[in-house]
């Protein structure tokens, strides 16, 4: 890992927030979007030296710590690995491309959304990043503020139900994580998240937090039965706060199951696989067939992404590599395609007026070069081969068939049916008839639109064609964190035949297990 | 006797003189006496200054500690910002000013002894020396029959609980034969052993627990809070909390996990929080509202108190100080969005960020942070209590405690919703605010902010005072 000089992440984190207190001194509106966007390509400019991610180790990198208040055990302590590097560069990438796709869909308050924009990079970029669970918290919950006025001003006529569903269900599910994050410092003796992986716990314990914990992550993926907030708030935000909602806040979810509940609570996240399991094909075959019948584009995409994101959990919860690596691509891919597909609702909504495919259809005559992208973005969804998706998908179904056929042909269908509804809403709208094209208004893709929608396309088709840069980068990690969930419930004495109050009798195990690799940026001060 | 110890009482007292000797030969006609904030604020510095002192004074009744120290300096905050607000009250005459800065400051003065006082009697003095003033601030709201019902109320109440406080004492007196909290200390305080103790004991907490709005003592807050001044309820939300908890630290000091009185402040806090947030849910009426979430708020800093250990009531002490700053902050808001004094409903906080841009934001950061949620100080407050009560014997206090995050954010952030989202209202009058009261408001805000993100100096002189009772 070359030295970039300065710290990536704090950089990465402090920058936006530095660039959103200078907004408040800029006057006109045009300035404050051009000031915004350099300072998103200036962002990404920050992020580049994470290209110098190196291969092959699993230990965190660009770890950075300080003190914070040592008495309670919290520190600022920043770092990547393969579970979380992907996610930080989409949300820098992230930054620019919503600028650039607001930059006529957003009339009024134009500053306060630049400076929301801002924040919500600054957050989302804490919480892949942090390495702290105090600090992780605190990202985590900031989040939801900037977020809220997102879809809570600039949303659709709905915003303000859309936006305090949003914010109540998020919030109320976190809050039982915060007394999971005080049980942990009590039985880790840290906040540190690398020191706590070390720690072993009773299944009494582990299984109380793992439940805490999944509920917070469940609500934000969102899963099955959690997840009416999702249709409600993406229908409602506007583009950009759509395009981060998918891109972005869905993958703390998955992320934190990753992170937290498999190396923390090893032992309960096997007991419980197979309800996880269960609900994430629920969610797979439930949003794609409520996709199927929508009439509003929006809320077609936002309930694939129901689907989409069950494909994610499902490959988390099978604990083979394959299926985790295609969770890992899926929540990459997902953030990409979804992202260009909101991105492209909001095009055409501004030509429109109107998220009905009734008042959409019948483009591909009129607008080829829009109808050309939304095409290969809709194929990708569907994983066609050689888009991004298809490599998630079936590296999750080839875990899933490893593992478990059930749950392996359960899930097929889902593919299935996402080739069915973005098919069908492919069709009506290239050729659906009466079209709804007005000559005088409407025109194809200007010269922005195709700025800021290139970048997810060359992705969609690296990531298609070339995974392996992207599977090298993030399976040191995965293996780690497999084979310690194994060697730490070999330890506890866990197998999965026994009965639910012979495990609750399993102590905590007196020593700690040696994992995989010895966490060397654990630095932590001597006691 | 070393009478530097005395400083900040000192100063207090003289800034009480001040105002007396200003009520009697100055001209009343002009209204505010303009030298008063920044002699308020020379307070806050002298309280400052002497941080550091230690000692005990007047045969062992009156310490001078971290905790005490700490607790005047929150105090001479809360006097200053207090009286930073209340100028050009509109609902004030002008010949009545001066009275009603020597009466806050009176107040404000006995809370500082409150602060010092090891003893019983004097702490129960200090306490009327406080609450006195308070009843003739109440009733002072110009043309509105509501301040005298409010008045009358807190009066009765505060009579009421008085002589039950009084008759818990006799019983603390006739049992353990002493009245000094560092002898009570070494008594045994269990039911079976000292069962006139105990009950006297918890009868002398519901003075305090009055005080604090702590359920089921609380029904004077919101009438209260709804009928005084904007400017009065202010203060009585606020500084009158610390006292209260200030003596709660102390006490809490006899106190173990599992004993009776333990679990009766562990169930009163766990139903006050669940009622408080309850009741606010409901409420139209911001004052209203926040009298309810104060009712709240007084559940969870009993989390502090029940953890029988230095941690705890360090939890409870920083807590209590960013109980202080958020409430200022939103009453702060609440003042200056009233136009000509009157009650402010949620509705008339439709189109804030258009009318008063700064006053919206100050008005989420004390918002949010009365939620608990991070980056501000109310989350952190919140983590160390939580922190410092589990594995104690209470969980289950902690798992209601986040839940009751979950049932409060709603109320909190409609004040939100109407300030910013709502698209009513928008051409009324803008709202004008002198750069005085701007650079507080802001500074309020970032204080409340900082203590969030860098909790730590402040944290440290909590530890430090809790320390200093529980080795």
């Amino acid at each position: 890992m070359a030295d970039p000089g300065y710290p990536v992440l704090s950089f990465l984190i402090f920058f936006p927030l530095v660039a959103a207190v200078w907004l408040f001194f800029v006057k006109s509106d045009g300035f404050v979007r051009a000031f915004t966007l350099v300072a998103g390509f200036l962002e990404m400019l920050i992020a580049m030296p994470l290209f110098g991610f190196k291969l092959g180790v699993a230990k965190f990198q660009f770890v950075e710590f300080h003190d914070w208040l040592p008495d309670l055990g919290m520190s600022y302590n920043l770092g990547l690995d393969g579970l979380s590097l992907f996610m930080v560069m989409l949300t820098a990438l992230m930054l620019p491309l919503c600028v650039l796709c607001s930059w006529t869909y957003i009339k009024k308050r134009v500053k306060e959304f630049h400076f929301c924009l801002l924040l919500m990079t600054s957050a989302c970029i804490g919480v892949f990043a942090s390495l702290d669970f105090v600090l992780f918290y605190i990202f985590w919950e900031a989040m939801l503020i900037p977020m809220y006025l997102l879809i809570a001003v600039w949303g659709g006529p709905e915003r303000r139900y859309a936006s305090l569903k949003f914010f109540l269900y998020t919030l109320a599910g976190s809050t039982l994580l915060l007394a999971a994050i005080v049980a942990f410092r009590h039985a880790g003796g840290s906040f540190s998240i690398p020191e706590l992986m070390q720690g072993n716990y009773s299944f009494k314990f582990q299984f109380w937090t793992f439940l805490a914990m999944a509920l917070a992550f469940a609500i934000k993926v969102p899963m099955f039965p959690f997840h009416t907030w999702l249709p409600a708030a993406h229908v409602q935000a506007p583009s950009a706060g759509s395009v981060l909602l998918a891109a972005v806040l869905l993958k703390m979810g998955t992320y934190g199951f990753l992170r937290f509940c498999l190396p923390l609570a090893p032992a309960a996240s096997v007991y419980f696989a197979p309800m996880m399991i269960a609900i994430s094909i629920a969610s797979i075959l439930y949003g794609g067939l409520i996709a199927l019948g929508q009439k509003d584009v929006k809320k077609l995409i936002a309930y694939s992404s129901v689907a989409h994101m069950g494909f994610v959990t499902l490959g988390i919860f099978l604990f083979n590599l394959r299926g985790v690596e295609g969770a890992i691509m899926q929540m990459l891919n997902h953030g990409i395609t979804t992202g260009a597909l909101f991105m492209m609702i909001g095009l055409i909504y501004e030509r429109s007026h109107s998220r009905e495919i009734a008042d959409n259809q019948g483009l591909g005559k009129y607008m080829p070069a829009f109808m050309f992208m939304w095409g290969l973005f809709s194929f990708s969804s569907f994983g066609f081969p050689g888009t991004n998706s298809f490599v998630g998908e079936i590296l999750v179904l080839v875990g899933a068939f490893q593992e478990n056929l059930w749950a392996a042909f359960l899930a097929v269908p889902g593919a299935m049916l996402a080739a069915a509804y973005m098919l069908r809403l492919l069709q009506r709208m290239t050729w659906g008839s009466p079209s709804s094209f007005k000559k005088k208004t409407w025109t194809d893709m200007s010269g922005r639109e195709w700025l800021y929608l290139i970048p997810l396309a060359v992705l969609v088709f690296y990531i298609g064609l070339a995974p392996t840069l992207a599977l090298k980068t993030i399976d040191p990690s995965i293996e780690k964190v497999l084979a310690d969930l194994s060697a730490k419930n070999q330890a506890l004495g866990f197998s999965k035949e026994m009965s639910l109050a012979e495990l609750m009798r399993l102590p905590a195990p007196a020593a700690n297990v040696r994992l995989a690799e010895a966490d060397e940026t654990t630095q932590t001060p001597a006691p | 006797m070393n009478i530097g110890l005395l400083a900040p009482e000192l100063y207090q007292l003289l800034l009480i003189l001040a105002l007396f000797a200003a009520s009697l030969f100055a001209d009343k006609d002009k209204g505010d006496p303009l030298w008063l904030p920044g002699a308020a604020i020379a307070g806050v510095f002298v309280c400052a200054a002497s941080m550091g002192a230690r000692g005990v004074l007047f045969y062992d009744a009156y310490q001078v500690d971290g905790l005490s120290q700490f607790f005047k300096l929150a105090v001479s905050i809360g006097y200053a910002v207090t009286v930073l607000n209340a100028l050009n009250q509109p609902t004030l005459e002008k010949e009545k000013r001066t009275d009603y800065y020597m009466l806050l400051g009176m107040s404000a003065w006995g809370l500082m002894l409150l602060a010092s006082s090891v003893e019983l009697i004097t702490l129960y003095l200090a306490l009327e020396l406080s609450s006195y003033s308070l009843y003739a601030l109440i009733p002072l709201r110009k043309g509105d029959p509501r301040a005298a019902e409010a008045g009358v109320k807190y009066i009765l109440f505060g009579a009421m609980v008085t002589a039950i406080a009084l008759y818990g004492l006799s019983y603390v007196m006739a049992s353990q034969h002493t009245t000094y909290i560092a002898a009570l200390v070494g008594k045994p305080w269990s039911f079976t052993a000292a069962p006139m103790a105990v009950v006297g004991l918890t009868l002398f907490l519901g003075g305090f627990f009055y005080k604090l709005a702590l359920f089921p003592f609380h029904f004077w807050a919101p009438d209260v809070y709804q009928g005084a001044s904007n400017e009065t309820a202010s203060y009585v939300a606020t500084v009158p909390k610390l006292g209260a908890v200030v003596v709660l630290v102390r006490l809490a000091a006899l106190l173990t996990p599992g004993m009776e009185i333990t679990n009766i402040l562990a169930l009163l806090g766990a139903v006050s929080m669940t009622f408080g947030n309850l009741a606010a849910l409901a409420q139209k009426d911001l004052k209203r509202l926040l009298g309810y979430s104060s009712v709240a708020h007084a559940g969870y800093v009993m989390l502090g108190l029940v953890s029988g250990t230095a941690a705890g009531l360090a939890a409870a002490v920083f807590y209590s100080l960013v109980y202080l700053l958020m409430n200022l902050t939103c009453f702060f808001v609440i003042c200056k969005v009233s136009d000509g004094g009157e009650n402010v409903q949620l509705n008339d906080l439709c189109g804030l960020y258009k009318r008063a841009p700064m006053l919206a934001m100050v008005l989420a950061v004390g918002a949010f942070a009365l939620v608990g949620l991070p980056p501000t100080a109310g989350f952190t407050g919140k983590l160390f209590l939580l922190t410092s009560v589990w594995e104690h014997g209470y969980n289950w206090l902690v798992i209601v405690a986040v839940l009751n995050t979950a049932i409060s954010i709603y109320y909190y952030l409609s004040m939100v919703r109407h300030a910013y989202t709502k698209e009513e209202n928008l051409d009324g009058p803008v709202i004008k605010i002198s750069p005085v009261n701007a650079a507080l408001a802001g500074a309020l805000a970032i204080a409340v902010l900082l203590l969030g993100v860098m909790p730590g100096s402040m944290y440290d002189l909590a530890k430090a005072a809790g320390q200093g009772l529980l080795p």
